[in-house]
């Protein structure tokens, strides 16, 4: 029997304003336990959330992005649920009214585009986090409690775990460039569950379903899920039944491992939060934040192929980040070569922050630096070797192309007298070469031009080196 | 006469001729609780050092006769947060809660006004009941008669004003919390429009239904106290931008022509027949007043109770769900794992009703009863609303019993809850409609003794006329002036 | 009849986090019971079209600014906890 897998996506995405959703504690990563915390996120008696428009600004602008309907009323509801990391014991959240719904994305596998459906955004708190220590206590801190959250819920389009992949590729994609998240899976800023089943091809009616957690990666996510298949796919054809489970994925043995089994659905007791007044987004408010969103990574793409005429890999390399695209654009607006501009940036400067491990953000290179260094070749001042030397001044400490040309001494000799008097000095002490060109020997040409640029240190622009060389042997 | 005998005003000139101090003032409160606290047991706790190093402090400012409040000694009831003073809201939960880190916005604007904090006051647990025989800590008494329940929640703030322990108190609102209270007590007690008083830092009990409410011996120093602690709050999303008016400019206005609505549904069964009596009278003194008044009905008045009880304990099952042992509170010795430690924890830590109204909560709102009991009940509360809208276009004000029957004998009802509830049916409906209302002292049971109090209702926002209302009836009668006898009082 | 069961009265419990003992259930069965009773008045109500209202006033957008502001410290947020360790609170591992 062949099936047909069946991937939804549950995304969750901290937004990054400057408190929290409901309470004025500091939003920002990596404090000191609990420091970050104040009454209303310890759930002190007596307190009241306070929501924060700003949240509700970035969430838009995430719903946005997604191509999401955006509901214009709107309000909150609690979700009753007993979690010590949880410390009202219930969860601030949008169940009836969400903030955005029938949205999509465009994904590509295999050179293939596929239309992926958001089922709904809504906005929620985040919990707090809890250690678990080996001496039989777990650690809460509070610090993350109250982080403004989107969650974001797929429509069962997803085929394939490579798909998931895309998907979240994708979704990583469009919600940095709307710059509401820093979308680090590594700091917790995006997390994945992911919920799979099996259907026999032809049926219509999907299978039970398993619920992934713990996915740490995206490439995780992926590998979860092809172990999930597999094992549904085993299950199923030894004729045995899938259970409504919630399964953790093990990193060391890449297994996905039994949490619980889900009897029914669970019943959170929804109601409509008493403490909050619902949201009236009307059409100017919605239309001030769409104008806010900057060109998506799609369009971007778009442009660069039709308007700057780049390889379509180029461009989807050059939009993989917002940082990326906005330093392309920022150089070529300094006036470089498009297709240089592109190559430097997928090149050089992309190979150096890997070996660094670096943002683009961190490196001292500026794109007028860039472009201007990018001038500085074409306008035969600098040989690509010497550019290679510029680079690395300019990507470790900045400043002017020029200004370290000069200091370096790295001006290449382009002077035609100035190189006319080398060569024939040199052509005077190699007769023999001169002869063994005549004779065929193309080699004797390399080995003279090698002559030149030892006596000129490396500086003489090789092109006319070799333009030089040959008129002058040619008078001999 | 008693220097509690004074209104707010007076003390205030009395303050600023050097005929008496802020320290008198607290002196005169402690001396008070001294003599008659182990009859009422008002308080849980005193804050007498701190109260009367503030009050030397405020002896040396000099007082703003425009501030009615300088220096006044004041109660709180204990569900409202207080800053390095302990807060229990009555229960066990909280008997270790020694410094909440803030002060509830009521209490910081009363702190701004330079009043002195006596003490916290007794109350039901987590502001469950109608007797505050639901405190963990004892028992309140009425002063009128120590064999009989103060009311409730509220029992505290209203025993201590009737008490004369305080020169006001703070209480809070939920479904007849401060008015069911001072109406067996015999003070003045306003519960405002939702959304008037700011809730931050006031334990929640049932969120769209509570309202922090002030408790006097006249309608003039409530209105003086009200005034200092309504308004819009940051702190308090649900708080409304309106203008304060200034409650004085108007209340002394009089009451000619003002059209008054009696529902009909307030004088019938189960209201007693003196209090009907009571209600009938007082509508007499606003005749004479030139006020004229109508039967009118609030036709959806009997689903209330009901409505109430799932909105106000499906609210407070997830209100009360924060208290877990873990950040805060009473937190079990006994547990073998996590969720045993929440289960003891909080086991340990509630009572009887806390617990009773947790678990209705819980069931009404659970997965087969949400649309049958608590979906209804909202529904039910928008009908409630408009039954009183209605009659606001028509009528200033609604005027009825504060309760069914005077106060009850303690230990008469503890152990039936339904007929406990009963006790609220007339202040319900105001809550849910989420207008203001008063209740003032109207009379005095021939059989018992005991205080009758009026019950008068507005329209959102409009407290001013609420106070004019209560204002014209205090001053044409001299209900107010009597005083229970208590541990040989002044 | 009672309207709700032991086992009922045990479920609701254990969702609300409650220990009671098999008195407090026999008690519960019948208080809730009386209570759901009383309630029953609502079904003779009609509300066919009826807007629920969870909330009196029905004004919306009540914002705050994204201001943040410091307001306790670390050893203030840990004050009335009575078990904490490392400026975090203390509980009881939770195994899952
Ligand atoms: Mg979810
Ligand atoms: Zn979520």
């Amino acid at each position: 029997m062949n099936f047909e897998t069946i991937i939804g996506l549950e995304v969750h995405v901290e937004l990054k304003t400057n408190s929290k959703i409901f309470s004025p504690s500091p939003n920002h990563f990596g404090a000191k336990p609990n420091e970050n915390v104040n009454p209303i996120d310890l759930a002190y008696p007596g307190v009241l959330p306070q929501l924060n428009e700003e949240a509700i600004n970035f969430a838009m602008k995430a719903a946005m992005a997604l191509n999401c309907e955006i509901a214009t009323h709107q309000r909150f509801d609690r979700k009753n649920y007993f979690y010590p990391d949880n410390p009202k014991a219930y969860q601030i959240t949008q169940d009836a009214q969400p903030i955005g719904s029938n949205g999509w994305i465009d994904i590509e596998v295999d050179g293939k585009t596929k239309r992926i459906g958001i089922t709904r955004i809504h906005m929620e708190e985040d919990a707090g986090k809890l250690i678990h220590s080996d001496d039989g206590y777990s650690l809460v801190d509070y610090n993350r409690a109250g982080t403004p959250l989107v969650e974001i819920v797929s429509e069962p389009d997803i085929r394939s775990p490579e798909e998931a992949y895309a998907y979240l590729e994708k979704l990583r994609n469009i919600i940095q460039f709307t710059g509401v998240s820093d979308v680090k899976m590594e700091e917790g800023s995006l997390r994945c569950d992911a919920n799979i089943s099996l259907r026999p091809i032809g049926q219509e009616k999907f299978g039970t379903k398993a619920e992934l957690k713990n996915l740490n990666s995206f490439s995780f996510v992926q590998k979860g899920l092809e172990f999930e298949e597999k094992r549904q796919r085993e299950v199923l054809l030894a004729g045995g039944e899938i259970l409504q489970e919630t399964r953790r994925y093990d990193e060391q043995t890449r297994e996905t491992v039994l949490m619980r089994i889900k009897e029914g659905a669970d019943d959170y007791r929804y109601f409509p939060e008493p403490d909050l007044m619902p949201l009236y987004i009307d059409e100017a408010w919605k239309e001030r934040i769409r104008a806010e969103i900057p060109e998506l990574p799609d369009a971007r793409k778009k442009r660069y192929i039709e308007e700057y005429k780049l390889p379509a890999y180029d461009a989807m390399v050059l939009t993989s980040t917002k940082e990326m695209s906005d330093f392309f654009e920022a150089t070529i607006e300094a006036e470089a070569d498009i297709k240089q501009a592109s190559n430097w940036l997928m090149g050089e400067v992309s190979a150096y922050m890997n070996k660094e491990q670096k943002d683009l953000s961190e490196l001292a290179l500026t794109p007028a630096g860039l472009a201007k260094m990018i001038n500085l070749i074409n306008d035969g001042t600098l040989s690509s070797k010497m550019a290679k030397k510029v680079f690395a001044e300019l990507v470790e400490n900045g400043g002017d192309p020029e200004k370290i040309i000069k200091e370096k001494g790295l001006v290449q000799i382009s002077d035609e007298g100035q190189l006319t008097d080398i060569i024939t000095k040199i052509l005077d002490a190699n007769e023999q070469s001169i002869e063994d060109f005549k004779n065929g020997k193309d080699r004797a040409l390399g080995f003279l031009v090698g002559q030149v640029m030892k006596e000129t240190k490396g500086q003489a622009n090789p092109p006319m080196v070799n333009k030089i060389l040959l008129a002058e042997m040619k008078k001999r | 006469m008693s220097i509690f005998d004074y209104t707010l005003k007076e003390i205030q000139a009395k303050l600023h001729n050097k005929e008496l101090t802020v320290t008198d003032l607290v002196a005169a409160s402690y001396d008070q609780i001294d003599r008659v606290e182990e009859e009422l047991k008002s308080f849980i706790t005193l804050n007498k050092e701190a109260a009367l190093a503030q009050a030397k402090q405020l002896d040396q400012e000099t007082n703003d006769t425009n501030n009615p409040l300088f220096g006044i000694p004041v109660g709180i009831k204990d569900n409202v947060l207080t800053k390095g003073l302990k807060t229990t809201g009555a229960s066990k939960m909280l008997s270790n809660f020694d410094d909440p880190l803030f002060d509830a916005t009521v209490v910081e604007k009363l702190n701004d006004a330079k009043t002195v904090m006596i003490g916290k006051l007794n109350m039901d647990e987590f502001a469950m009941g109608s007797s505050t025989e639901n405190s963990a800590f004892s028992t309140t008494h009425n002063p009128w008669n120590i064999d009989y329940v103060p009311g409730g929640s509220s029992g505290g703030s209203a025993a201590a004003v009737a008490g004369r322990e305080v020169f006001f108190s703070l209480g809070s609102d939920t479904g007849g919390s401060i008015r069911g209270p001072s109406s067996y007590c015999g003070v003045v007690g306003m519960k405002p429009t939702y959304g008037l008083v700011s809730r931050f830092g006031v334990i929640a009990f049932a969120s769209s239904l509570d309202q922090v409410g002030t408790i006097t011996k006249t309608v003039e120093d409530n209105a003086h106290v009200l005034q200092a602690i309504a308004g819009q709050d940051p702190m308090d999303q649900t708080t409304v931008a309106v203008d304060v008016p200034n409650y004085q400019d108007t209340l002394k206005d009089g009451v000619k022509g003002l059209k008054i609505a009696v529902p009909k549904e307030f004088l019938a069964e189960g209201v007693s027949e003196e209090v009907k009596q009571s209600v009938l009278d007082a509508l007499k003194v606003y005749e004479d007043l030139g006020a004229t008044w109508e039967e009118v009905t609030l036709p959806h008045s009997k689903y209330a109770v009901a409505a109430y009880y799932i909105i106000s304990s499906g609210e407070a099952s997830a209100n009360l769900a924060r208290f877990d042992g873990i950040r805060y509170g009473h937190r079990s010795e006994n547990a073998t794992d996590m969720i045993d430690l929440f289960k003891k924890s909080r086991s340990e830590g509630f009572g009887a009703e806390v617990k009773r109204r947790i678990m209705f909560g819980t069931l009404t709102q659970s997965a087969g009863y949400y649309d049958d009991y608590y979906h209804k009940a909202q529904q039910a509360r928008r009908l409630i609303k408009a039954d009183f809208d209605q009659l606001f276009e028509k009528y200033d004000v609604v005027i009825g019993p504060t309760t069914p029957t005077t106060a009850f004998k303690i230990g008469e009802q503890i152990d039936d809850s339904l007929t406990m509830y009963a006790n609220d049916l007339l202040t319900i409906p105001v809550n849910l409609a989420g207008v203001p209302a008063i209740s003032i002292p109207s009379g005095f049971s021939a059989e018992t003794g005991l205080p009758f109090g009026l019950q008068i209702i507005g329209k959102h926002f409009a407290e001013d006329t609420v106070f004019r209302t209560a204002y014209a009836f205090e001053q044409a009668t001299d209900h107010h002036t009597k005083r229970p006898n208590l541990g040989g009082a002044k | 009849m009672a309207k709700v069961t032991k086992d009922q009265v045990k479920k609701i419990a254990d969702v609300a986090r409650l220990d009671i003992n098999e008195e407090e259930t026999e008690v519960l069965v019948q208080q809730l019971s009386d209570m759901l009773s009383y309630a029953d008045v609502l079904k003779d109500l009609d509300t066919e079209g009826v807007e629920p209202l969870y909330q009196v006033h029905e004004h919306t957008n009540v914002l705050r600014k994204d201001e943040p502001r410091q307001w306790i410290t670390q050893d203030e947020a840990l004050k009335n906890a009575t078990i904490k360790k490392d400026g975090q609170f203390q509980v009881p591992s939770i195994l899952e």
